[in-house]
């Protein structure tokens, strides 16, 4: 009995915790910046406010289209890729391939900090004869981060499981190996590839760093990267700034409501 | 077709080598655009960032130096602090959030307990989340005059606002406290799905034999999930060696530079101060060693329990 009290009240303290942060940040935005710094909790009536002074103070809606795009094709290339790379590996398996799986796996061990110097170099020399891929540009952001080994990883696993005589009776009727791959394979994923894409979508629209370092004009940023700079503000206006949270959470947040089983699924995709 | 017909098995080994072979091309090919892309945008430049590391110099203009970075990196407070403080992240933060999730996700394999859809979900929350989003949001909870010191002051918990930005202490309580909300969830989810596939009679077994709960946990639940608390150590390791988003937004690094993680240091370096890439690349390889000694460490941690 006491155990049972002692474990409710342990998972209720944990999801407060949990919840209150999403809930304050709800509130805040429908709050006036002063009510915020009182420490209000209760919801208000100044949304409308807060979203009209945000669209006036910064660019929200060009952030927000230029987020979708950089997650949209990161997201769709991504997939396109690193499925490709997984089917290969694991349909034309070969001992020298999968000498050339493990050290492309090494790969995951390389934090990004150690890579952003060499590459903001790297597309310094690219702008210099591709502008259009160059720094600051939308290419520059994706290009570097689209494929991932642990996506390929992720798809050569979810092959392992998959039915084999199908690809053989796709040949039979005269598919090309790519057509096999389009007509059968693919869609037989569609889990993997919906696990997939949420993982890479809310990766991308949640990345900073690079953007960070790459993006240098304003029309160029994104959500991130305007979040942050509201935030660094000296004179912050509370509400505004949560009105701005809250739009920016609220796509991720759908998603992941609607796909909650595909997330998890991706996550445990990586220990299986 | 005579000779064919003559020798049949001849023939169809020599289509199957045939196509072995055209297989093999195209084996080739479906992997060639992710090897080449990850080789391009992963190891060229681990390999540039090597070359770099030898030289020195301010922005482009870079000049051989030899081995003067690392000598310099050893010397280096800032440098010194930024691992201490990643260091200190990581051997503080992982282990309060690895035991958190087991606890968590102990109780919430209770088959008994109820609105465990609620529990699990209102605690995975938090990782739908942005990194900077949440970030911001921490960064004016935990305000001189933000809602967590007017919420401790009403229960009387506090006498008077701690600072929790501006404090060298408690700015990195802050950090920790806010990477522990963002990922405990996360990695629950993990050991959940694990605890799932353990067989409930090896607890039944247990409970008949008089052993407690807290005996239980040590003796059967964490032995059974090692592997995965294995891998999640890793991950949780090397994700907090190249902590980033948080400290620049909560925090930015101060006050001074009591909260600066290397990741932080590598990006001041090349862009905020006089560029010195040269330099930053030394670091870099500063946080690639850690990475490798941090998860020869686990490896070996968990293989001892093993034996």
């Amino acid at each position: 009995m006491l155990k049972k009290v002692f474990g409710y009240g342990f998972l209720t303290i944990a999801a407060i915790i949990s919840i209150f942060p999403f809930l304050w940040m709800i509130v805040s935005s429908t709050n006036k910046s002063v009510d915020v710094t009182k420490g209000r909790l209760l919801p208000g009536s100044h949304f409308m406010e807060n979203l009209n002074n945000l669209l006036n103070t910064v660019d929200l809606v060009p952030a927000l289209m230029n987020s979708a795009k950089i997650s949209i094709i990161t997201t769709i290339l991504g997939m396109l890729i690193a499925s490709l790379a997984g089917y290969g590996f694991e349909i034309y398996q070969s001992k020298t391939k999968d000498y050339l799986f493990n050290f492309l796996l090494l790969s995951m061990m390389i934090p990004f900090a150690a890579l952003m110097v060499p590459l903001f170099r790297m597309f310094g020399t690219i702008s210099q004869n591709a502008p259009f891929i160059g720094i600051d540009t939308i290419s520059a952001v994706i290009l570097p981060t689209v494929t991932t080994a642990f996506l390929i990883f992720f798809f050569r696993q979810s092959t392992k499981m998959f039915p084999k005589d199908i690809l053989e009776a796709g040949r039979i009727d005269g598919l090309t190996e790519l057509g096999v791959f389009f007509r059968i394979y693919i869609p037989t994923m569609k889990t993997t590839y919906a696990a997939a894409a949420i993982i890479t979508f809310m990766a991308s629209w949640n990345s900073y760093l690079w953007p960070l370092v790459v993006l240098q004009s304003p029309e160029n940023q994104t959500i991130p990267l305007l979040i942050s700079n509201l935030g660094s503000s000296y004179s912050p206006d509370f509400g505004v700034i949560m009105t701005a949270i809250v739009i920016a959470t609220l796509p991720a947040a759908l998603i992941f409501f609607i796909m909650q089983k595909h997330f998890v699924a991706g996550m445990m995709g990586s220990v299986k | 077709m005579i000779p064919a017909k003559a020798n049949p098995t001849m023939q169809t080994a020599k289509s199957t080598r045939g196509l072995r072979v055209k297989n093999a091309a195209i084996g080739w090919s479906f992997v060639a655009i992710a090897a080449v892309m990850i080789c391009l945008f992963y190891f060229y430049p681990m390999i540039q960032a090597f070359i770099m590391s030898l030289q020195s110099g301010r922005g482009t203009n870079l000049t051989f130096v030899g081995l003067e970075n690392y000598a310099r990196l050893l010397k280096d407070p800032v440098f010194l602090t930024t691992v201490k403080n990643t260091v200190i992240y990581l051997i503080i933060q992982v282990p309060i959030m690895i035991i958190l999730a087991l606890f968590i996700s102990v109780l919430l394999n209770d088959k008994t307990l109820k609105f465990k859809g609620f529990f699990r979900t209102a605690i995975f929350l938090p990782c739908v989340t942005s990194l900077v989003a949440y970030s911001v949001t921490f960064k004016y909870l935990f305000g001189q005059d933000g809602i967590v010191n007017i919420m401790l002051m009403k229960m009387s918990l506090i006498a008077e606002p701690i600072s929790w930005l501006t404090d060298p202490f408690w700015a990195k309580i802050t950090i920790i406290a806010a990477i522990t909300w963002r990922w405990t969830g996360y990695n629950m989810i993990f050991y959940l799905s694990a605890l799932q596939n353990v067989d409930h009679s090896i607890y039944e077994a247990a409970k008949i034999d008089g052993a407690s709960p807290i005996q239980t946990f040590f003796k059967i639940t964490i032995p059974m999930l090692k592997p995965i608390i294995l891998f999640t150590s890793i991950t949780s390791t090397i994700g907090t060696l190249q902590l980033f988003d948080e400290v620049m937004n909560i925090t930015a690094g101060g006050p001074g530079n009591a909260t600066m993680t290397i990741s932080q240091y590598i990006y001041n370096l090349s862009f905020k101060y006089t560029p010195d890439f040269g330099y930053a690349a030394t670091v870099s390889y500063a946080i690639v060693i850690l990475i490798v000694i941090f998860s020869i460490i686990q490896f070996k941690v968990a293989g001892d329990k093993n034996a």
